[in-house]
């Protein structure tokens, strides 16, 4: 039999049967589509976390206050962990005087109360100086950014976020106004361009401060962190040596500080969203096991329901060869039309999904496509098997004379 | 004298039921000239239909020996018995076996499809054999749009669009009435006098008597043959 032949024969075999074939279309095309949204899904939340990451520099150096239990190893959770020793603005002082550092940013954070003309708010407040506008890329919309001054001088001026300039000054001008920041007085100096998130904490919504002042008014002479950078990323690993050191003989002879580089921390978040991609592309891809026994299954109702006509092909010289195939062809047939249409539903989905959260990008990696297709046209091939065998198989005589 | 197209010897097919052996053939000899025209009769059982089948290489016998112009088929692969099949034999059944989505020159031209022949070829062949039984004006229905006697000449047109030697008709005319039936033989016997050896399994004495060899078979064996001088 023809190329052609055969296939136009299949196709007019499976547009004769619509309500089972779509049924199969239906079923390959679900299990294709889940595979497509789902590492869509899976692959646009790593890109996310990474460009949250890479929203900071990538050759950039935490200090935090407490040793990791993995040492030197990437522990997400260090960004929430206790405080056991303080590291004090001194310890921060002294490590901005290693020569590879290029820009070191002390950080305080805690919540506090401003308010402006009656109206008050409680928002997060940052502690820092002028390299944190370096060390975490941020920008400046308005007026300018905290200083160049010692850590030791309590400026009393602070730069806002997008969010706050809009609530307490609404469309009036903010630069040269005095806010109250606890029972402080600060004056507006700067206001951030509206970023967004950075690391899970919305710069929009906060307010920077001198670090020394920020102590004052949490009254207490801890740092939450110390940020670092340095010139590039091959002298990260050695600074951090130097660091740790430098604290340790501050520290009277205790290493009681963890000290990560933001990439490795970046890898790991990498490294787990992409096992969970493929995870989720594994499940996917039990569907379209699922999909392929449904195959087989409605092939083997087809084969029995077409036994006459498989008998009279015999009778009119098809060898069991060409039976095969012809089944075989119908089935490849079947699971290449149900992936090109679940190909075109995930990327529907995708679409979808991408235009209900703008913020992230979805998009399908190229492997999942691939190898959803693949896996389709395969579980077509295996599932077709059985029953193009059983319609070879048959005997005609049983097939013609059915009684 | 004519060739010897078909020789049966010592064919027996048996069918295992329950505990009992059935004999559909029980040493069945016989040999068929090229051009022949022989009528199978007998009671249902007698094991004419699986004559039929194990001449056009349906069925296989579980003794005896076969011999398809001077080739002996029995020992044959079912790929080679198939290619043998589709272009020596032509099957003919009682209830037509068409291809219900396919349409009248569809089902015709299915042989052909299946041994690849070119698209040309095949529609010239078919528009030939449309016309030659006036089927042209139905060409395009499909076979519930079709009386049976319009169904069973599709049938016989595809039987005989790859021109074969052997034409095997099993009960040709029983689902169809007597003036349809009759107009099914004529069609038959003319294909007959053109060459083609015909056999019809049948069980109207009257239709039997039409053809030079009239074969009568009972629990598998042959039991008689009549030799008509009559021929049409
Ligand atoms: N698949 C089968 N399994 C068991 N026995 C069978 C089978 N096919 C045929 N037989 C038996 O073989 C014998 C011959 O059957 P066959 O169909 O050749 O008879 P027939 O002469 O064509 O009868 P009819 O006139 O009813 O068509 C019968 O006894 C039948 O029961
Ligand atoms: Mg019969």
């Amino acid at each position: 039999m023809r190329i052609f032949d055969t296939l136009s024969f299949t196709w007019q075999a499976l547009t004769f049967a619509k309500l089972r074939t779509s049924l199969m279309l239906l079923a390959m095309s679900i299990g294709v589509a889940s595979v497509i949204v789902l590492t869509a899904l899976g692959e646009g939340a790593r890109l996310y976390v990474v460009d949250q990451f890479s929203s900071m520099g990538s050759n950039l150096l935490i200090v935090l206050p407490g040793r990791s239990e993995t040492t030197g190893g990437a522990n997400p959770s260090a960004f929430i962990g206790e405080t056991p020793r303080d590291l004090t603005l001194d310890d921060a002082q002294a490590i901005k005087r290693i020569p590879s550092v290029k820009h070191l940013a002390p950080i305080v954070v805690g919540a506090a109360p401003i308010s402006y003309a009656g109206l008050e708010r409680e928002v997060p407040v940052f502690g820092s100086s002028q390299d944190m506008q370096h060390v975490i890329k941020m920008s400046v919309a308005q007026g300018q950014f905290l200083p160049e001054t010692t850590f030791h001088s309590a400026t009393p001026v602070c730069v806002i976020g997008a969010t706050v300039k809009k609530e307490l000054f609404k469309n009036a001008r903010a630069i040269g106004q005095w806010l109250r920041i606890g029972d402080r007085r600060f004056r507006v100096i700067g206001v951030l361009a509206s970023e967004g998130q950075s690391l899970g904490m919305d710069m929009d919504e906060s307010v920077i401060i001198p670090v020394i002042s920020a102590q004052t008014v949490f009254n207490s002479p801890s740092l939450f962190r110390i940020l670092i950078t340095t010139e590039d990323r091959d002298t990260l690993d050695k600074t951090k040596t130097k660091v740790l050191n430098l604290i340790k003989k501050r520290h009277q002879g205790e290493e009681d500080i963890t000290v990560i580089r933001q990439d490795a921390i970046l890898a790991t978040f990498d490294n787990i969203l992409k096992t969970l991609t493929m995870a989720v592309a594994g499940i996917a891809a039990i569907s379209l096991a699922v999909a392929g026994i449904l195959i087989m299954n409605v092939m083997l109702i087809s084969v029995s329901q077409r036994t006459a006509e498989i008998g009279l092909f015999k009778a009119v010289g098809a060898s069991p060869t060409l039976i095969k195939n012809l089944f075989m062809t119908e089935a490849i047939f079947l699971s290449l039309l149900g992936a090109f249409c679940g190909v075109i539903i995930g990327y529907l989905g995708t679409l979808g999904i991408s235009q209900t959260f703008p913020d992230i990008q979805f998009i399908t990696p190229w492997w999942a496509h691939i190898s959803a297709v693949v896996v389709a046209v395969l579980t077509g091939v295996i599932f077709g098997i059985l029953p193009a065998k059983r319609a070879a198989k048959l005997d005609p005589v049983e097939a013609l004379y059915k009684r | 004298m004519n060739e010897t197209q078909i020789q049966l010897d010592n064919i027996t097919r048996t069918y295992q039921v329950g505990e009992e052996k059935v004999h559909a053939l029980d040493n069945v000899n016989l040999r068929i000239e090229a051009g022949d025209y022989l009528s199978i009769m007998g009671p249902s059982g007698s094991g004419k239909s699986t004559l039929l089948n194990v001449i056009g290489l349906l069925d296989r016998p579980d003794t005896g020996n076969y011999f398809l112009n001077d080739t002996a088929v029995t020992s044959l692969t079912e790929e080679q018995q198939a290619k043998i099949r589709q272009q020596t034999i032509g099957f003919i059944f009682q209830s037509f076996h068409l291809v219900p989505r396919l349409t009248a020159a569809e089902n015709i031209e299915l042989p052909m499809l299946l041994a690849g022949i070119a698209p040309t070829e095949r529609k010239q062949r078919v528009e030939k054999v449309l016309h030659n039984t006036g089927l042209s004006d139905r060409a395009n229905h499909r076979p519930d749009q079709l009386s049976g006697g319009q169904r069973q000449r599709v049938a016989i047109a595809r039987a005989t669009i790859m021109q074969p030697q052997i034409l095997l008709a099993d009960e040709p005319t029983g689902n169809l009435d007597r003036k349809s039936g009759e107009e099914i033989i004529e069609v038959l016997e003319t294909l007959n006098t053109q060459g083609i050896s015909l056999l019809i399994v049948t069980h109207d004495p009257e239709l039997g008597r039409r053809a030079s060899r009239e074969i009568k078979m009972i629990d598998g064996k042959i039991q008689s043959e009549l030799h008509n001088k009559q021929s049409p």
